[in-house]
């Protein structure tokens, strides 16, 4: 099946039915694969047992900078490749996106506060993530605002696009800044800096994060092309409706007239 | 398993965790349940798709 045959929403559809079954059951065994490591993963000698905060913390924030490059991917296939299913991939992945940012920075300023002393710091990072969490929400404001999807799809690429400077930003804050929060550990040149022990509960987490992701993904773009076949038929109900009493007018008028001839 | 003087902190953010991506299912399987109703609502009353096929065939 390639990308072309995915244009068609009912293909599309049949395809989530077939798959999002299997892709909940992995996501469950990877979440709990992940959950037991990360239980079993011993403390840190500097940072005690606050380090399992990293387990949860982590994930959510690469997802919300992946999120926004799934969204600026769809914003592409919106204004040059005019992809049916885009504009529907970028409208159901903008709530999922602000949950995942929302958790980022909660779970960090829950680990920021006995480790730095602080919840919040407006330092480079911090802020840099605050501003996509606020991007999200205006995307997804922008996205209710417009009642036609079809007018929102482009004026929501166009913001998804201007919003992809921030993710480098957020990326190479840490390095091009003064900043509290440490440097890249795992993504980084060299290789990660982070014992196996600690790696490999981390790398099953986000794998099991990034799964929950495709598969709540999938499931919200379901919904959305549900939701805009609903759209298309309440109009199509409500142009038969005027339609019918049209013609039901027009039939008084022309009943009425014959009745003047008569007369 | 001993969490140490932060256990707070710690079972704090698990269970904020697990309480978003229970109301992201929840939200995501409720909206999915409405549309097919809202769907099938129309198909009763008579609105068809132009293809003929009906509003809630996946396959």
């Amino acid at each position: 099946m390639t990308l072309t045959d995915l244009a068609n929403p009912t293909r599309f559809l049949a395809l989530t039915t077939r798959i999002l079954p299997w892709l909940a059951g992995a996501t469950t065994v990877l979440l709990a694969i992940g959950l037991y490591q990360s239980a079993m993963a011993p403390d840190d000698y500097q940072q005690g047992a606050t380090v399992k905060i990293m387990f949860i913390h982590v994930p959510n924030a690469w997802l919300s900078m992946f999120v926004w490059g799934v969204m600026s991917v769809a914003a592409l296939g919106t204004l040059v490749w005019r992809h049916p299913l885009a504009d529907v991939a970028a409208k159901a992945a903008a709530p999922i996106g602000a949950a995942f940012t929302f958790l980022a920075l909660v779970t960090g300023s829950l680990w920021g506060r006995p480790m730095w002393g602080t919840y919040w710091e407006w330092d480079a990072r911090l802020t840099s993530v605050l501003i996509l969490f606020l991007m999200y929400l205006g995307l997804i404001a922008l996205w209710r605002s417009v009642e036609d999807p079809s007018r929102a799809a482009r004026a929501a690429a166009i913001l998804t696009l201007v919003g992809a400077i921030n993710i480098p930003i957020i990326k190479f804050s840490v390095d091009w800044w003064n900043t509290l929060h440490q440097p890249a550990s795992v993504f980084r040149m060299g290789g990660p800096t982070l014992d196996k022990a600690f790696l490999w509960p981390l790398l099953v987490m986000a794998l099991a994060f990034s799964l929950l992701f495709i598969t709540l993904h999938l499931a919200a773009m379901r919904n959305e092309i549900l939701r805009r076949r609903v759209r298309s038929l309440q109009m199509m109900q409500a142009s038969r409706v005027a339609f019918s009493s049209e013609v039901g007018a027009g039939s008084r008028d022309g009943h009425a007239s014959n009745e003047i001839g008569a007369a | 398993m001993s969490l140490g003087p932060y256990a707070s902190f710690i079972v704090t953010s698990y269970a904020l965790v697990a309480a978003v991506v229970v109301l992201l299912i929840v939200w995501i399987i409720a909206d999915y349940r409405r549309q097919q109703a809202r769907l099938q609502e129309l198909e009763a009353s008579g609105v068809t798709r132009r293809s003929g096929r009906s509003t809630v065939d996946v396959r």
